[in-house]
């Protein structure tokens, strides 16, 4: 018995496990990694990927993908910055969470509603936004104009108990989304609609419904992120969210959560994100450049998914 | 080869499932220039024997002989080249490829590079088509042609391959008068060139005019083989039933009370059209018919899965025409799925998150679920329908067919509906779990509930049900009860074309 479980458990988690033995082993060889200033610089740079990941969650589960995430990033990102100038911190705030809704509102109706696959319309979404961030920048960086005394800075930059703002906000909205996840009747109908879509109709589920608000839920966490993004940096690039889906998908994805839909969590989503996120950061403190980071999403996405299906088919190869 | 030389012979086939003997020691032949009808009730093994013979299933035990000479079928490919075709009921065309690709598929014509030889594939086809007289081209692509020109292409196959041996599995199911009598002469010149021609239908009138003799399976086994011209219809009904009603059958005591539901002149194109019954408290209506005769259109109709075009749903004398499945379930309607394991069940929940999925509402407060409430009502279920679980959160894929049946039925009563639907509410489960759903259908009908039972099994839907009703070709063919509700009634209503 203890030794099924032990393989079911591998199996599962296999990937992590081996994650926790590299960590380990940059424990053990640099001096900087096991501070109390990394694990704080870590746990800022996750907040703005988990919670991206938090949202995603929600359509992950319901078997389908929000690719456009980063580029929503970066183009609301640049709105919070820019409208910080025009209108000022509290409406660049209201602007940016509307945005996200919006954008979440126009890919759950193209997906939930209309039907059309959850892959090409989010990643014709990214494309949407690329442009869209360029029109309206017109191809220049943006930054806050009074970054030094602003209020805007609690986001991103200030600490509370000697926890960073953004960690806090990120450990919250964790708590309130796997609440609703888990606990509440649109979580369950989540989980429905993921494991079986025509038994979830058979049901009386309004499974376009569900997925309408997974990919709002997505849009909503991302303008969060935009937010903390624009006050960290009190800037922002036209490319600061590229790259984010695929990381926000590898720390998922590592998590347990199944691309197949019908199950995973947030927990596991943070434990995922939170993993990438050390990994990545051992990487650079073994003196590996950035760009590493993203040889490393490739194998973890291709491993993660892998193991996914070959536990769910009871087969490696096809 | 002269006339009546034996072309096929099966000897003592036998094939098991899990728990089920599909075929036991069945042995039949076939003559050269001879059509051969294979009649039986549905799950009488007719289906199960031709895949054995197309190479789709293996038997455990006996022989096919081919001419003479024992024979083993790999594949339908394998059956194919070996000169054995079956035409499926549902046909297996690729639409998106041309009449050509679709006759050769799997066995293109290819030169010593492995490149496709278009020319040689077009010529071939043509040929086949010529033959058989047929008025598409090769180049043609499938899915554009009428549903008996799809047929035409799998007949070219028989004509492309050189088959022998050309296996109809219900041909006619679809097919307009005019398609009927032109595939009659399509077989007819098949039979006049010295093929083999087995045939499957459930259309006694369609048998006796075409075939020569017919074989009856009955519960997989073979009752007999008769010579065509020297029986009767009734004699070959009886064949297939041969079996006592009413042994194992609970039904209901009589005590009806208002219409709970009534439907009227029902349309939906295509599907179903102008059907009209309605269910009172404490009656189990039965639904009988074939596989695509519209029942499950209908009901899905009833619950709001699919739209009607046409007609009225009166709900205890109140008009809904057009509700949603959450609507209906709000009304007390209750839809047990013909699959439960793709309608029915999220296979990956537990017990107890499928029980409740239909009724969320009533098991939250401010949309908060409570644990508590829902394990309740599992552990109530989980004891009255004696369901065996390790517990309330074992995946249900885990379980066997009758205790995930058991469950949907759980999710469906746990809300106190006024009328259930079952659609074949025992199909692919084990006796005991069988018995036991019957007998509490009868207790719903006794407490008050209307039941609406859909079965393709005739002592099933005669035996619970008040009173039957056939259907056949989307429309109600034949209302029966008392003395009338029997299957030589039910059989030749649905089998009128």
């Amino acid at each position: 018995m203890f030794k099924q479980d032990m393989t079911a458990l591998l199996r599962r988690h296999g990937l992590l496990f081996a994650f926790g033995i590299f960590l380990a082993g940059v424990a053990l060889t640099t001096d900087t990694f096991l501070t109390v200033g990394n694990f704080l610089d870590v746990i800022r740079q996750v907040s703005i990927t988990g919670m991206i990941a938090i949202g995603v969650t929600f359509v992950v589960i319901t078997g389908r993908f929000d690719l456009s995430v980063g580029s929503m990033l970066t183009f609301l990102t640049v709105i919070v910055v820019d409208q910080h100038n025009v209108s000022g911190p509290f409406m660049a705030i209201i602007y940016v969470m509307i945005g996200g809704i919006v954008i979440g509102a126009i890919n759950g109706l193209l997906i939930g509603f209309i039907g059309l696959n959850a892959l090409i319309v989010t990643l014709a979404m990214l494309s949407f936004l690329q442009g869209l961030t360029l029109f309206y920048s017109g191809g220049a960086n943006v930054n806050v104009q009074n970054a030094q005394n602003t209020w805007f800075a609690f986001f991103g930059r200030a600490d509370l108990f000697g926890i960073p703002v953004p960690a806090l906000i990120f450990i919250l909205t964790a708590i309130v989304a796997s609440f609703v996840l888990t606990r509440t009747t649109f979580g369950r109908q989540i989980f429905a609609v993921g494991g079986n879509e025509t038994a979830s109709k058979f049901s009386g589920i309004d499974t376009r419904k569900t997925i309408f608000f997974a990919y709002i839920l997505s849009g909503l966490t991302t303008a969060l992120a935009a937010i903390i993004m624009g006050s960290r940096v009190m800037g922002a690039q036209n490319t600061i969210g590229q790259g984010y889906e695929l990381t926000v998908l590898a720390g998922i994805i590592l998590g347990g959560t199944s691309l197949l839909g019908g199950s995973g969590g947030i927990w596991r989503t943070i434990l995922g994100i939170t993993m990438l996120g050390f990994i990545q950061n051992g990487l650079l403190l073994l003196g590996y450049p950035y760009y590493v980071q993203w040889l490393v999403t490739w194998v973890v996405i291709i491993l993660a998914v892998w193991i996914d299906l070959g536990a769910k088919r009871g087969k490696v190869f096809a | 080869m002269t006339q009546n030389t034996t072309l096929l012979e099966l000897q003592g086939i036998t094939k098991t499932f899990p728990g089920v003997k599909a075929l036991d020691n069945v042995s039949l032949d076939v003559k050269q220039g001879e059509v051969l009808a294979l009649v039986g009730e549905n799950g009488a093994g007719k289906s199960t024997l031709m895949k054995v013979l197309a190479g789709l299933y293996t038997a455990e035990q006996g022989s096919i002989k081919y001419l003479g000479k024992e024979m083993q079928v790999h594949s339908p490919l394998d059956a194919r080249l070996k000169g054995i075709l079956l035409i499926h009921q549902e046909l297996s065309l690729s639409p998106e490829l041309s009449v050509a690709e679709n006759i050769y598929l799997g066995a293109w014509p290819t030169n010593r590079f492995g490149l496709l030889q278009k020319r040689k594939l077009r010529k071939q086809t043509q040929q086949a088509l010529e033959a058989l007289g047929c008025d598409f081209a090769p180049d043609d692509r499938v899915g554009q042609l009428s549903i008996a020109r799809q047929q035409m292409v799998e007949i070219a196959r028989a004509q492309a391959f050189n088959a022998n041996i050309v296996i109809f599995d219900e041909p006619t199911a679809s097919l307009t008068d005019n398609e009927k009598a032109q595939l009659f002469e399509t077989i007819e010149d098949l039979r006049s060139r010295g093929k083999g021609i087995i045939y499957i239908s459930h259309k006694m009138d369609e048998i006796f005019e075409i075939t020569d003799r017919i074989t009856i399976l009955r519960d997989g086994q073979v009752q007999g083989t008769k010579i065509t011209a020297d029986t009767s219809v009734d004699e070959i009904t009886r064949a297939m039933i041969g079996r006592d009603l009413d042994t194992y059958f609970h039904r209901a005591k009589e005590n009806f009370g208002e219409d709970v539901l009534a439907i009227d002149g029902l349309s939906a194109d295509g599907l179903f059209s102008d059907v009209s019954f309605s269910v009172k408290s404490g009656e189990v209506l039965g639904l009988y018919g074939l596989v695509g005769a519209g029942r499950s259109e209908v009901v899905e109709t009833i619950f709001g899965i699919r739209k009607a075009q046409s007609g009225r749903i009166i709900w205890k004398g109140r008009e809904i025409s057009h509700p949603t499945p959450a609507e209906a379930i709000e009304l007390g309607i209750a839809l047990v799925p013909e699959s439960r394991k793709e309608q029915g069940l999220v296979l990956g929940m537990g017990g107890r998150e499928n029980i409740t999925l239909p009724h969320l509402h009533f098991f939250s407060t401010l949309s908060v679920m409570s644990k508590e409430k829902e394990l309740e009502t599992y552990e109530q279920f989980q004891q009255a329908l004696d369901i065996k679980t390790t517990g309330p959160e074992q995946p249900v894929a885990k379980l066997s067919g009758g205790n995930q049946q058991k469950f949907v039925l759980a999710k469906w009563l746990c809300s106190s509906p006024n009328l259930i639907i079952l659609d074949e509410p025992t199909r692919g489960i084990d006796v005991g779990s069988k018995s036991s759903i019957h007998e509490l259908i009868a207790n719903l009908a006794e407490q008050g509930l209307a039941v609406i039972v859909i079965s393709s099994e005739m002592p099933e839907v005669l035996g619970v049900s008040h009173r039957v009703l056939a259907m056949a070709n989307g429309r109600i063919v034949g209302s029966f009860s008392g003395q009338n509700q029997t299957e030589e009634n039910l059989i030749s209503a649905v089998s009128k074309t």
